[in-house]
């Protein structure tokens, strides 16, 4: 229903402190964009300003081609989703959700109406004479997307909306959320620092460090190209491995790799599940072939994580069911070429 | 958090004593309850004896530890005859005064309190922690410290011996504005910014979300005031020279004389059991939402 447009966005906060450094994202009709990155990388900040809590420094922020800096969060026609919920606490689940649409005046019988349909969507009908602090977490999450949900906005604004759920629920609701925002078909943001939430969820995803953007596209396309070693290795779980070479040939601490690294290379990374171990002598390989020796095993049942050292340095290798090494063995881990990224020293992707 | 319902709601009985208690301290502790109460309540029952005898029972000691047949007699004269002492005025009058002037100052401080915290907590404005310290300082300056500045005051206004000058020096209140600020800083900043996005505006969050928040704060506040407000002496002292003004506490000190004959004494005592009946009543009635007020956190 709407383009939600940001073009060289800024924050600056009295004192000085510069949370966004000039974003612009470009975020389609429908699709649902995640900001990603760690702690104080500013994706709230940014989400807050789009939002219209928090004001614009410079730049320009547009919703359905009008520029919103200067509108307030009521008139921008946006609903947001908090991290504790925020839940009214003296209302019932009822009078929670039609809070926003009696503001704007909405007349009674479609207020019902609509909190109704709502509800059961969310399957929160039984719920709806509750009061929030008799409900489960879950129970409160599916109140806070419903009060989103029934004013039906241009965008929705999610902050972090699954961090206090347990695993589980997190996993059915992430589910839920995908389908729900396919099935409403409304423009969305939503920020999280949990990247298995960001892969799944995202038609859009916008990796961001430190007030910048690092990455911004399909997020398939950035697990298998990340543009720096920032995105190598917060996307995806474990983390790439990435070795430091010296003259693009040679491993810290001397090791000799045997593929060939494009000039100017000062890293060098690979999935931990494209990596393979062999035992014992290895036909020659044109990808990298690194003696290494397993420092720890964890079994998770369908695969196995091998932590290794190789060169000096920590690598993780994934296989498949069960693993036969132990702590202490020596073995070789093996990559094909097509396999490897490389990183010039600066951390920006080669090739 | 919902189950906390469940946690603390109290056990009945005995049958649930706490680990390491046992019977005899249970005894103990109920019989230092009960000689406590006694030790409070012995003085009121006095009180509540004398009242029911005529003055001449009691001006003859020893007083009679049974109410006597007077009561309805005493008190009927009290409340609707008139008191000599106080130039005949009637207890009721001085009853309605007294509730007019303890609802004015404690519905009066809430107003004002809660609308101030509220500009302080939710509002950017220039010159704001000067303000808030202005308040916090005036916590030094009791109505005894300003009180002739305060009576010229009303004085030049014309306001001696009326509600409005006996209220409205005592209705700013410091400490009640504290108290709200400091619930309303509990308030989580998202609440407030959901009720931004779902568009309510300054004075629609005040109303539909501080409001029935701060309910119970509000009623335990309210208990209080209306028992300061209830046993103001030197303002009342000061303000009212009329009779038929006076509140309650300020005609029962004027009803005693020093000459012990001259004293209504049965009048006296009716008199201070009418004067200590609506706080107990406010008390009793409330009391439910007070005790929530002090120890509950609904949020």
């Amino acid at each position: 229903m709407a383009v939600v447009d940001l073009k060289d966005v800024k924050k600056v906060y009295p004192g000085g402190v510069e949370a966004v450094k000039g974003v612009s994202i470009a975020i389609p009709d429908k699709a649902l964009c995640v900001l990603v990155g760690p702690s104080g990388c500013g994706k709230s900040t940014l989400l807050r300003m789009i939002a219209g809590l928090e004001t614009i420094s410079a730049g320009s922020c547009a919703i359905d081609g009008k520029v919103v800096n200067q509108i307030g969060p009521t008139e921008r026609d946006i609903a947001m989703v908090f991290q504790n919920y925020a839940l009214y606490p003296h209302m019932k689940v009822y009078d929670n959700m039609a809070y926003g649409l009696r503001n704007r005046g909405t007349p009674k019988d479609e207020i019902d109406r609509r909190v109704q349909a709502t509800a059961k969507t969310l399957e929160l009908s039984h719920l709806l004479e509750r009061r929030p602090r008799e409900l489960s977490g879950g129970q409160r999450q599916r109140v806070a997307m419903g009060r989103a949900i029934v004013r039906n906005p241009k965008v929705f604004l999610f902050d972090e909306p699954l961090s206090n759920l347990d695993a589980k629920l997190r996993g059915q609701m992430r589910v839920e959320i995908k389908k729900l925002q396919r099935e409403l078909g409304v423009t969305s943001v939503y920020v999280t620092h949990d990247q298995l939430e960001a892969m799944t969820l995202a038609d859009v995803l916008v990796v961001m460090n430190g007030g910048l953007v690092e990455q911004l596209g399909d997020p398939l396309d950035i697990y298998e190209k990340p543009a720096s070693t920032f995105v190598a290795s917060f996307i995806g779980a474990p983390p790439m491995n990435l070795l430091s070479l010296t003259d693009g040939a040679l491993l810290a601490d001397g090791t000799a790799i045997t593929a060939t690294a494009p000039a100017g290379a000062a890293q060098l990374g690979f999935r931990p599940e494209d990596a393979d171990v062999a035992i014992g002598a290895v036909a020659s390989v044109n990808g990298i072939s690194l003696p290494a020796v397993v420092e720890g095993v964890e079994p998770v049942g369908a695969e196995s994580f091998l932590y290794c050292a190789a060169g000096g340095q920590k690598i993780v290798v994934r296989v498949s069911g069960r693993s036969a090494a132990n702590p202490g063995d020596a073995l070789k881990v093996v990559a094909k070429p097509e396999k490897l990224h490389w990183f010039d020293s600066s951390g920006k992707r080669l090739g | 958090m919902a189950d906390t319902v469940q946690a603390t709601a109290p056990s009945r009985g005995h049958d649930k004593l706490m680990i390491g208690q046992s019977a005899v301290s249970i005894y103990t502790a109920h019989a230092i309850l009960i000689l406590g109460i006694v030790v409070v309540a012995f003085p009121i029952y006095y009180t509540f004896v004398a009242s029911t005898h005529t003055l001449q029972t009691i001006l003859r000691p020893p007083l009679p530890m049974l109410p006597g047949g007077h009561f309805i007699e005493n008190y009927s004269e009290a409340l609707f005859g008139g008191v000599g002492r106080i130039g005949g005025v009637p207890v009721s009058t001085l009853l309605w005064n007294t509730t007019i002037v303890a609802f004015g100052i404690a519905i009066g401080k809430i107003v004002i309190s809660i609308l101030s915290a509220y500009a302080i907590v939710f509002f950017r404005f220039p010159f704001r922690m000067f303000f808030f310290w202005l308040i916090f300082i005036t916590l030094m300056l009791p109505v005894e410290v300003r009180i002739l500045p305060t009576y010229k005051v009303m004085v030049d206004l014309g306001l001696i011996d009326t509600y409005t000058g006996l209220i409205v020096p005592l209705i700013a209140s410091a400490t009640a504005t504290l108290l709200f600020r400091q619930f309303f800083l509990t308030i989580p900043g998202e609440l407030v910014e959901a009720a931004r996005v779902d568009g309510a505006g300054p004075y629609r969050f005040f109303k539909d979300i501080l409001l029935p928040l701060s309910r119970t704060n509000i009623a335990a506040l309210f208990v209080i005031l209306f028992i300061y407000g209830w046993a103001q002496y030197l303002w009342p002292l000061l303000v009212t020279n009329r009779n038929d003004m006076n509140t309650i506490v300020i005609a029962l000190k004027k009803m005693v004389s020093f000459a012990d004959a001259d004293t209504e004494w049965h009048l006296v005592m009716v008199t201070s059991m009418l004067a200590i009946l609506p706080p107990i009543l406010v008390v009793v009635f409330m009391q439910r939402w007070f005790v929530r007020g002090l120890v509950d956190t609904e949020k």
